[in-house]
């Protein structure tokens, strides 16, 4: 894989929603593209047939009895919240007009 | 001088005895904190009042129904969610944020007795080895304070071996318990994946993170362990796997023990002081009855590229709830919801934290995610066959920590490959799964060096039998930092 390109790095960085100057993006692309390359050397390796791992213990599914529990309390769950109103979270519009 | 210096079980008896309260305990590390912070910078947060008014409670409960870790003080890593105590993971982004419960480690630790003193500085999000990545402060190397303490739990071993708390725990995912552990002179347990739940520790890479003990014996450490292990409802990866009772055999007999020496352990780019400290101890380990043979352990030289898209890959994702709605920081003045997101997170998290946000990404992309993600997976699968191999004919694998001894602080924050290169010896150990600790081996320029003992899935008992046995026959826990003393 080359090197980023600096569109592609803007890019990117919009999937993970962060904002970046034109000057982080060639310092990512520069930084990016060190990784990548050093990240190719797992192409010396055969991997056809090979199960990838996710998690290492053969645990599966981790059932319980369906039984309803008591949460926090709503009063407790707001009091990080920056910004809100009658009890609910507050945010900057979503649409544009 | 400090009580500090006695064991789990010294301390007991003080407290038996009527020597001193619980409270003269807890002062203890609150007075050894303002005498030696501000030189090791080791502490974000204290939990003073909090932690005498415990005291006093734990003051009252009989002795009868007392554990060995009752009435001890302990530090905190701060990506461990504590209610009431503020939990940054050292990150502006989590900057005031009070979680409004605690991690089930944190119950655990309270059902032990113990008195939770303070927040412990790392790098941000437990993305780094050297707790430079911090936003707050850098801590520094008691037995050196030009030096890093390693990391990312750098301050969790930094406060044990200055003597500020005899206890701490750390998280690891990739080394984050062990590489500080061997720089610091202190022991480390990075449990099997899945033995101590991850319930309320705040998630890097969920497939490789978990939280362990930092401790200056190896008793003490597998004190603390029995402590938080267990399955936990509330973490679906936790193993309902029975917790023993880890010091029972601790009794210094390991005559048979089957120790493998991964050759890629003690190859190109281990220094040569670190080599040397290994073979003396694996001569110490042979002295007392056990039989060592090199292995191979052939994809390890792949483990670093794999951990770091994995690691990067499930941080992406993770990290993806930090976004200024709900808790911490928050930028200001923004048109949308979207902006809103972009500038919080762009101000709120750090360099690093950023760049491996944006290697995950990257690597998940559709066009990328077969090439990058699915091939690490299944270089992964590779490395933990190599351990399920060697562990067929073995009970322990020995190797360094770390290839060095700990580094200046400045020395290798410009190049991100260099800086990752000191997880080389503690990555693989995170892919396969298993548990491994770091101990005390010996010293170079004044500077401590770690011995990595790795085990079998769930066999932490055999890791600690011998390190405790490598421990009684030799004396480099028994060292203490110059800082020990106060200046």
């Amino acid at each position: 894989m080359a090197k980023l390109s600096k569109e592609e790095v803007k890019h990117v960085a919009h999937l993970a929603r962060l904002a970046i100057t034109d000057e982080e993006a060639e310092k990512f692309a520069d930084q990016l593209g060190k990784i990548t390359v050093f990240a190719e050397q797992l192409n010396e390796l055969d991997t056809t047939n090979v199960e990838p791992t996710s998690h290492v213990l053969s645990i599966v599914n981790v059932m319980r009895e369906d039984v309803a529990v008591k949460g926090l309390d709503r009063d407790v769950m707001m009091l990080n919240v920056k910004e809100q109103e009658n009890g609910q979270v507050k945010v900057p519009p979503i649409l544009e007009d | 001088m400090t009580l500090f210096e006695r064991s789990a079980r010294e301390l007991q008896e003080g407290l038996h005895n009527g020597e001193y309260t619980i409270a003269d305990l807890t002062n203890e590390a609150f007075s050894r904190i303002e005498k030696l912070d501000g030189d090791v910078q080791a502490f974000l947060a204290l939990d003073k009042e909090k932690a005498l008014q415990r005291a006093e409670e734990l003051e009252t409960i009989p002795t009868g129904e007392r554990g060995p870790l009752f009435g001890l003080p302990i530090g905190v890593k701060d990506n461990i969610v504590t209610e009431g105590l503020e939990t940054t993971c050292a990150s502006k982004i989590l900057k005031g944020f009070i979680p409004i419960y605690d991690a089930t480690v944190v119950k655990k630790l309270r059902d032990a007795g113990m008195v939770t003193i303070g927040k412990l500085n790392m790098d941000e999000f437990a993305m780094g080895s050297s707790n430079e990545n911090s936003a707050y402060k850098t801590t520094r190397n008691p037995w050196n304070l030009d030096y890093v303490p390693g990391g990312s739990s750098g301050a969790s071993a930094a406060s044990v071996a200055a003597g500020e708390v005899p206890f701490s725990l750390g998280s690891d995912t990739g080394g984050s318990i062990r590489q500080p552990a061997a720089y610091c002179g202190v022991v480390g347990m990075k449990p099997t994946y899945g033995r101590v739940s991850r319930f309320g520790l705040v998630a890097y890479a969920s497939s490789l993170d978990q939280v362990g003990p930092i401790t200056r014996t190896v008793y003490d450490n597998a004190l603390l362990l029995e402590a938080i292990a267990g399955v936990d409802p509330n973490d679906s990866t936790s193993a309902n796997v029975p917790v023993p009772n880890y010091v029972a055999n601790l009794n210094g007999d390991i005559k048979g023990l089957r120790v493998a020496v991964p050759k890629e352990f003690l190859a190109e780019g281990v220094s040569e002081e670190v080599r040397q400290s290994i073979k003396s101890a694996l001569d110490v380990l042979k002295g007392l009855g056990a039989t060592v043979e090199e292995v191979s352990l052939p994809h390890s030289k792949y483990a670093l590229a794999a951990y770091y898209i994995l690691a990067s890959s499930e941080a992406s994702s993770n990290l993806s709830r930090f976004d200024g709605i709900r808790y911490g920081f928050r930028a200001e003045g923004v048109k949308n919801l979207m902006e809103l997101y972009k500038e919080t997170r762009a101000k709120g998290f750090g360099e690093e934290v950023k760049l491996r946000i944006m290697l995950g990404t990257y690597s998940l992309s559709a066009g990328t995610y077969d090439a990058y993600y699915k091939k690490a997976q299944q270089v992964r699968t590779l490395i933990k066959e190599d351990y399920d191999k060697v562990f067929e004919n073995y009970d322990v694998i020995v190797g360094p920590t770390a290839p060095t001894a700990a580094f200046k602080i400045n020395q290798n924050t410009h190049d991100q490959l260099t800086m990752y290169a000191n997880d080389i010896l503690t990555i693989p150990i995170n892919l396969a799964g298993v548990p491994a600790i770091s101990i005390p081996c010996g010293f170079h320029e004044g500077l401590p060096l770690g011995l990595q003992i790795i085990g079998k899935h769930f066999d932490e008992e055999t890791i600690y039998r011998t390190a405790y046995a490598y421990e009684q026959a030799t004396d480099f826990h028994k060292q203490t930092p110059q800082i020990w003393e106060g200046k």
